[in-house]
Formats: structure tokens, sequence, C-alpha cells
């Protein structure tokens, strides 16, 4: 039986970059842990000679031309068009380096 | 061809059903009345100019089309039926947006569904649950809930779904419609919010399986935008058709009306001339948890690129299910749990393959159960996520192996609920799904 701990819960979340409540950690932790103990049913099959499959299409390396197509390109306004925090017709971010506050 | 109401008024009478219709069932999040006219007046247009001849360029002039709201809809909101994307206007429409358009029909609106298509209930969606229009207290299923219903309920001819572990079959079995997966990699993903890229199939709800193969006609083929798509000859292989029930469906702890009802669409089939025969799928109880490791952990991938600055809201507004999966998906990809979980699903994946593979040998199809259960009440299994996770157990092994599949309806309940089940076959057999289906749906007393 798969059992998280909350540190875990934690662990996880911050790879995630989500935000998580005290009750959220709580509930996460117990519902997560049912589902863990559920799929590890799969350690019981032998893989030891199978090889994973990743993708079932068949194709590999499908390429193209590298030329530009203008129909598939959208305009500066476009691209910008989803958000108000622009500056300069720039995407405006949250700051991850800071000066050193004198 | 007589012509008996116009395009408009087609639209009009859609467009007061929806209005008299969507308060209670809560199909569609977002209703495009303005633009539905605008392309109903130029359908009658072009009609009155050119006649039927018209319908050579543009099979599908003037039928109506909703969209679930994971199909990006240039200048309509497109929510995904997440909070993140409550305000978001794409600037640009998914590649099956656009074909159908092009192919004349009229757009209604957008549905309501699962949150990122994170469910089997319709009750993961920020914005309220979907109802199922054959009993109000009972969901109509999930992800692609509204779409569903609002057939179901002739609030369109058409819609549009996600399939990435039985997320159109299922409701559509659960509304009494027929819901169509093509073969992973028949249809463009392009412009189509991501939920598991090695899973995700787009497909489409109607009425008829004849309507489902005449929209596939325009909705398949290379796109140029979506690299994992490819032509492929859809050709019957065999004149007299096998068709195998497997085993390990027909097991403990499956609803008694749904598997008499698919034992009873069985019996139309062998009445036509087509050979029945048992198969096995050995790993068949594997596939969900192969899909609950494989399905998280590419959904914690493409839900990370929703960080709020180019357009949609911060992290923190995404809810419980989409949570629950990312963080899901970031545990079993995690340094020191990626062997044990990842890669071992990646492994048993193969197998699953390996089972559908030796048994189309044998068979041309596969007859199916596509719910353990008939349609269950709104909040039933609302507290307990790996319950709702096991409603999947018969749609999620076509996801898994990239099979197409097709949901058909076949009867209801004693209390008046649904009933039908679903045909599988090999990759880019779709000719054989939707003959199959159209010999079902002619010869079967239940339409």
């Amino acid at each position: 039986m798969s059992k998280l701990s909350d540190s875990d819960v934690k662990h996880v979340a911050k790879l995630a970059n989500l935000p998580l409540t005290s009750e959220e950690i709580s509930r996460f932790k117990s519902q997560l842990s049912q589902v863990l103990s559920y799929v590890e049913k799969l350690s019981e099959v032998d893989t030891e000679k199978i090889e994973p499959t990743s993708q079932t299409t068949g194709l590999e390396n499908v390429l193209r031309q590298d030329e530009i197509r203008i129909e598939a390109n959208l305009t500066q306004k476009e691209s910008l068009s989803g958000t108000e925090k622009t500056h300069n017709g720039y995407f405006v971010v949250p700051a991850i380096l800071e000066r050193n506050k004198k | 061809m007589a012509k008996k109401f116009s395009a408009v008024e087609l639209v009009s009478e859609y467009l007061s059903r929806i209005e008299k219709a969507n308060p209670e069932l809560n199909c569609f999040l977002t209703v495009s009345k303005d633009l539905a006219y605008s392309q109903a007046k130029n359908a009658d247009k072009l009609i009155n100019d050119y006649g039927d001849k018209v319908l050579e360029d543009k099979p599908l002039l003037g039928v109506t089309v909703a969209h679930k709201d994971l199909f990006l809809t240039k200048g309509i909101r497109t929510t995904a039926s997440s909070r993140v994307l409550e305000s978001y206007v794409p600037a640009y429409s998914a590649t099956v947006v656009d074909r159908l358009e092009e192919a004349g029909c009229i757009l209604l609106g957008k549905t309501n569904c699962d949150a990122w298509a994170h469910g089997a209930s319709g009750e993961n969606s920020d914005f309220g649950p979907a109802k199922n229009p054959w009993n109000k207290d009972f969901v109509p299923g999930g992800s692609s809930s509204g779409s569903a219903a609002a057939v179901s309920a002739d609030l369109t001819l058409i819609a549009t779904g996600t399939d990435t572990g039985g997320s159109i079959r299922q409701p559509a079995n659960f509304c009494g419609v027929v819901g169509f997966k093509p073969t992973y990699g028949a249809v463009s993903r392009y412009g189509i919010v991501a939920m598991a890229s090695s899973l995700d199939c787009v497909g489409h709800i109607t009425k008829s399986v004849e309507d489902a193969e005449r929209v596939f006609g325009v909705t398949r083929g290379e796109d140029y935008r979506d690299s994992t798509v490819k032509n492929s000859k859809l050709e019957i292989k065999n004149s007299k058709l096998k068709l195998g029930i497997p085993k390990e469906y027909f097991v403990e702890g499956i609803d008694k009306e749904v598997e008499r009802s698919v034992l009873e669409a069985v019996k139309v089939f062998k009445k036509q001339n087509v050979e029945i025969r048992e198969i096995s799928l050995p790993h068949t109880k594997y596939a969900i948890s192969v899909y609950y490791i494989i399905q998280p952990a590419e959904v914690s991938s493409n839900l990370g690129r929703y960080d709020g600055i180019r357009y949609g809201n911060d992290r923190g507004s995404f809810g419980d299910e989409a949570k629950r999966r990312i963080m899901l998906g970031t545990y079993v990809l995690s340094a020191g749990y990626y062997d044990a979980y990842y890669l071992q699903a990646q492994k048993v994946r193969t197998q699953v393959i390996e089972d559908f593979n030796k048994a189309f040998l044998e068979v041309d199809a596969i007859i199916a159960p596509v719910s353990p259960t008939p349609p269950f009440k709104l909040g039933e299994k609302a507290d307990s996520p790996l319950e709702m996770y096991l409603a999947d157990i018969f749609t999620v092994a076509a996801n898994v192996a990239g099979i197409p599949g097709i949901a058909i309806p076949s009867g209801l309940t004693k209390s008046g609920l649904p009933l039908g089940f679903q045909l599988l076959g090999p990759r880019f057999s779709e000719t054989c799904l939707f003959e199959l289906g159209k010999l079902y749906q002619q010869s079967s007393v239940w339409k």
C-alpha cells in the first residue's frame, strides 16, 4: 500500500508549481495514495523482455520544408491579445532576478 | 433533395431550443448566435445560387455543429471549462474547426465538459455540470458531457469531442447517441487544448453512424501543423466480417442490464450473417492502471504551460481534479519513481497493444460494453476520484493501443436510461467499423 506523506505532497506540488492549502495537502495525500496503490497492480506483470511504447503511430522523424507560411503565423498584436500585462509590445513576466536593495 | 426549410430557419429553431433547454441542461458555455446567423445566411445564398451542386465542395453545408470548449475558435471564448481560461479568446482556430467551417458547417456555440477533459461525468467542469437529457438527476458522462447531451437533446445536429480515455464514447453511451473515436493520428489535434498527447483523439458525436462517417470524411487527413497525422487508405479487407467478443470484458462487477444489451446487439449481428467468435485480451485488467500512469504524466507536462503570463489566469485557478492529475503525473515522473511507474506502464502498454494485434488476426472488429454501468447519479462518485477513474475501465484500452472505436446506442434500462455497446477495430479500420455500425442501425429495432 502506497502511502504519501505530507512532505511528499509538498515536494511534488513544488515541482509542479502548484500553490496548495494545508487542507488540500491532507485531502490530496489520501486521494493520491489510493490511486497509487491501485495502479501498483502493474508491478505483478512480467515485463523483463518487453520494449516500452511511447507512441502508436509508427511514424519517425516527420520533416517539412523550413519555410514561412504567412497563414500559420500570428501578428505581434494577435500574440499579445491574451493578456493585459504588456509593455512596449512585450509580455510582462514576474521578476526572477531582483536588484540588491540598498 | 426537397427543400423544406432554410438554413436560417434551422438555426433559429436550434437557438430557441438552446435558449429554452440550456438553463437546466447546461450543455453550452457560449452560444455564437450572430456568427450562426451569418453562416446560415451564407449557406442559404450558396444553395440558392448553385443548387445541390454546392454540396460537392461543401458536403456539410447547413449542418449545425457545437464544439467542445477545448477546440480553439478564433474570436470566440474558449475555456476548456476551466477558470484558468475563463476569459481566453483565441487568435486562431483548430484545424478541425476550420475544416468543418469550410465544409459548410454552422457553428452554434461551445459545449461544457469536465475541465481540461479530466473526468467521466461532466462534474469536474468549473462552470457546473451538464445534465443528462434522459433524466436530469443523472450525469451525461464525460468528459465531452455537453456535446453528447446537446446532440441527444436536439440542440445541435452534430458536436465535436476529444477522446483520451473514453471521453467521446462514454458520454455518447450515457446519452443514447453515436460517439466516434478515430485511430490515433487520423485527425489533426492542432489548436485543441492538449490533455495527454500520446492518447488524445479528436472525434465527434452524432445521431447516426452514417453521419459519423460523413463528418470523419471532412475532419480526417494530414495537417502540416500536427506531425502525428497520416493519411491512410481506408478499406475493408474481408467480405464476410468476423466480430470478436473479449471474455475479459464480461466479468464480475459489470451491470447485468449492460451485459444483456451488448449480448443482444451480438444477436443482431449474428442474424445479419456476421461471424461471432470469443477472443481473449489477457492484459485488459491492466489497461486502466497503464492509463492512470501515462495520462497524468502527460497531463502534468501539457498543463505546465499555463502560467498566466501570455494568456489565462495563474496556476492557483486550477480546479481540484486538474491539481490531482498534475500532482500524480509529476510524482510518477519524478526521480526514484520513474522506472517503477512510468517505464513499467509503457511496457505493459506494449502488451495491451500486442493483445489487440493478436486478436485482430482472428477477427475484423471487437464488440464490448462502453461502461461497466448505466449512467450514474450526479454526486454519486464525487468524493472518490479512484471510483470515478474506474468508470473508464472498458474505454481506455483503445486509447492505450491507438485504435478506433465507435459507441452505438442499443436500448434503455428498465428505469429509462440509455444503453449501448462499442465496436473496436485495428488502426485505420474505420470503414469496417462504420459498415458494421450501419448494418446494426439498419437491422436493429432500436434507432
